[in-house]
């Protein structure tokens, strides 16, 4: 069997048939609108009955310009454009971003910011692998998983709304801390669903995974070798999967990390199977972590209490709604000029970075998520880079795929979970 | 529906049309055209706790042939807009169009290269739904208001000024 | 930088003279200059004789108008040792006009789409590569968008009956960039 190279491009469906010069085997275009594909993905397959052989992926449906933007909006405002990058793991986006500001501005972040960073990161990463099992459950025919992930996201979206204001694409981290402390009732709120979660996770595991049907569709299927991974330069579940024990929040810890006491879900099947059960792990890991941070937050403020960053972040109620620290309005308005232009330009320019370039990484649910970050020493970034793992982990997507059967595609997609706003940005 | 081609124009058939289009709004089915942050949050609200079965909408059609309302529910590029005019024109005619969100209405905080201003500019569209992402709430409400429009249009769909 | 991250590099210096400069440690983060014409050797070298089996990142930066005395574009590799658990970043400088670079998909096959990328968005030919078109724009897309010479490209919005430009053109506070026209 030669093989011959198609180029699949933007052109006439016909003309891609042609090329492939071949009568024996079926070119079948999967996207970009399709329910399966997890987003705006297009899967375009070489067919030989029902056996794929070749799968060429082409992304870009979902490109949004973020990394410009970002270039013409200062620092702070910089957090918006990132958080809806990868949407179902916003404050992993803005983590990142902000870590990497912080490390050029050389200020080092309050320890409850940082508690609180964790706390909202691991809940986090509860939602989005919640809504993984949903929508891979949906495409594999588990249609009520679809209703339960649902159900438990919506409880944490609750708790998002209560702290940040947002259900998703909060912003609510920023360079220097957060951009305001927890309510007071966000703990009791966060308790209350941590208790009830593990029995949640029971539940689905007893739906999933002793069920012949969803190991049927799931073991053998899709496998990527620990080798293989790594030199495709894969991160996360998928290697976690493949018997690679290899977790940021161990390996380079950050933002207090080191300080719970949690372990890294490894399986050795390497297939979808084993992504499955790595990521169940996971979320209950995840309710450990948050459990820990719930339990030792420190008191102290949210951001960081340096003038040239940040203006105080205490509000106070004032007659029009909310408002800054009560202290601060009468130091602005009524004692210092100084201070009222320092704050004005606070505000409208924002705040200066030096220059230089950083690259930090994060452990996102679906693995490495990195920036990459350049300043010229102005109010606004120089270079935004996103190093994202969806993207990354979906250059797998072909190895993935060939040879096995297309029902078989969609779970091994479904098992490498790309967010096509993170992969496309 | 093929019934506008039945019926003799210029005869006003108010009941029929009454059950029509309440028909017609009581199973709207949208077809799935969510592209990023708000296809998560229209996934939302079809799931159980903001219920769009309520209103006839929880079957998601993936086939554009068989929907009739597309809910445009994120960032649309300049790559995928040739794939949006595609979709609409593949859907049957009596059919509507929600943008969802405040960057499928008028590009949102994307004013750049990538994202086409509006999806206004590639298929018409019936309602706008402003927020970024929309809440659950916001989007059932848009969706009312096309249940609205429905109810007072003709037998073929159009609102024709009468 | 830690004892065996400071002896790779000195190794590696060893192994290509002419092409590989002084070890930089910014913000606790150690970056080597490496000339272009041996890009994919020094990779190969740091991913069979060093312990770099992964690469994080390639990823593009255009000095257009800020840093007139350095070649135009860096393309900075990102490389992840697991078993050392350590980073390395590799910083390559291209002047504008000639922007062809080696390809080091035969190094480790994850910089396949991320090399598509940094052409897409620069316009930095990779020479080697199996596949190289665009990826992220539509494939008859004229331009590159990331350079600083592309604008950002948005409408104009009208606020209260006043039509305002895009940010990248409007009046803009200085930002001590210096960069041409645009922002200040």
């Amino acid at each position: 069997m030669s093989a011959r190279e198609v180029y699949v491009g933007g052109q006439e469906w016909g003309e891609v048939v042609r090329q492939s010069g071949r009568d024996d085997t079926l070119i079948v275009n999967m996207g970009p609108q399709h329910p399966s594909t997890h987003g705006v993905l297009r899967l375009v397959l070489e067919l030989d009955g029902e056996t794929v052989i070749a799968c060429t992926p082409v992304i870009g449906y979902l490109h949004t310009g973020i990394e410009k933007n970002i270039e013409v909006r200062n620092w702070t405002q910089g957090v918006t454009f990132v958080t809806r990058a990868d949407y179902l793991s916003p404050f992993f986006n803005e983590l990142a971003y902000c870590m990497a500001v912080e490390k050029l501005l050389d200020v080092e972040v309050p320890a409850r910011a940082q508690a609180i960073r964790v706390l909202l990161c691991e809940l986090q990463r509860i939602s989005s692998h919640l809504v993984w099992l949903a929508t891979g459950g949906l495409e594999l025919g588990a249609l009520s998983m679809m209703l339960y992930g649902f159900r438990e996201r919506e409880k944490l979206l609750d708790i998002f709304e209560l702290i940040t204001g947002l259900r998703m694409n909060h912003a609510y981290i920023r360079p220097g801390g957060l951009i305001q402390d927890l309510p007071d009732t966000a703990p009791d709120r966060i308790r209350e669903f941590l208790d009830e979660f593990p029995e949640r996770i029971n539940d689905y595991e007893s739906l999933l995974s002793d069920n012949p049907l969803w190991l049927a569709r799931n073991t053998g299927i899709g496998i990527l070798e620990a080798d293989d991974a790594i030199a495709m330069g894969v991160t996360g579940p998928m290697l976690r999967a493949a018997g690679v024990a290899h977790d940021l929040r161990k390996a380079q810890p950050y933002s207090g990390y080191q300080n719970y006491d949690f372990e890294i879900a490894v399986e050795e099947g390497a297939d979808c199977a084993a992504r499955y059960r790595v990521r169940m792990r996971e979320m209950r890991e995840s309710a450990k972590i948050a459990r820990q941070a719930l339990g030792s937050l420190p008191a102290g403020p949210v951001m960081v209490a340096d003038p040239k960053v940040a203006w105080p972040a205490q509000l106070n109620l004032g007659a029009d709604g909310q408002g800054n620290s009560l202290d601060y309005i009468r130091k602005i308005m009524g004692e210092s000029m100084e201070a009222l232009i320092h704050h004005f330009k606070l505000v409208t320019e924002g705040f200066k970075v030096p220059q230089g370039q950083v690259y930090v990484p994060v452990e996102s649910p679906r693995g490495e998520l990195g920036y990459h970050v350049v300043s010229a020493g102005g109010t606004k970034p120089w270079r935004v880079h996103m190093r994202d793992p969806s993207f990354v982990n979906l250059q797998a997507a072909s190895h993935l795929v060939s040879g096995g059967l297309i029902a078989d595609a969609i779970a091994s997609i479904a098992s490498l979970d790309p967010v096509m706003g993170g992969v496309d940005r | 529906m093929g019934l506008e081609g039945q019926i003799p124009s210029g005869i006003l058939l108010t009941s029929v049309t009454k059950f029509v289009n309440w028909a017609r709004a009581g199973s709207l089915w949208p077809a799935t055209f969510g592209l990023a942050c708000c296809a998560i949050e229209m996934m939302a609200t079809g799931a159980a706790h903001h219920d769009l079965a309520r209103f006839g909408m929880e079957v998601f059609r993936a086939s554009p042939r068989q929907a009739d309302l597309m809910i445009v529910a994120g960032r649309v590029s300049q790559k995928m807009a040739p794939v949006l005019r595609q979709i609409y024109d593949q859907m049957p005619e009596p059919k509507w169009v929600l943008s969802m969100g405040v960057c499928a209405s008028a590009g949102g905080m994307f004013n750049n290269y990538a994202i086409v201003q509006g999806v206004d500019q590639i298929v018409p569209v019936d309602a706008y739904v402003g927020g970024c992402p929309p809440r659950p709430e916001q989007l059932m409400d848009a969706i009312l208001l096309i249940h609205e429009k429905i109810k007072v249009s003709g037998i073929d769909g159009r609102m024709d000024a009468r | 930088m830690n004892e065996t991250l400071s002896e790779l590099c000195a190794e590696l210096r060893g192994a290509f003279p002419e092409h590989v400069g002084e070890p930089a440690i910014e913000f606790g983060e150690v970056s080597v200059r490496v000339s272009r014409e041996r890009v994919a050797d020094v990779c190969r070298w740091l991913r069979d004789a060093g312990p770099f089996e992964m690469l994080a990142d390639v990823s593009g930066v255009d000095s257009l108008g800020i840093a007139p005395d350095v070649d135009r574009f860096m393309i900075a590799y990102h490389l992840y040792s697991l078993r050392r658990n350590e980073r390395l970043r590799l910083r390559v400088f291209i002047p504008g006009g000639d922007e062809h670079l080696d390809s080091v998909t035969t190094v480790w096959p994850a910089a396949n789409w991320m090399e598509r990328e940094v052409y897409d968005f620069f316009g930095i030919v990779f020479d080697g590569h199996p596949d190289l078109r665009r990826i992220l724009m539509p494939d008859d897309w004229e331009g590159h968008p990331q350079r600083k010479d592309y604008p950002l490209g948005g409408t104009k919005v009208e606020f209260k009956g006043v039509m305002i430009p895009p940010p990248d053109v409007r009046g803009q506070p200085s930002t001590t960039t210096g960069y041409p026209g645009r922002i200040s």
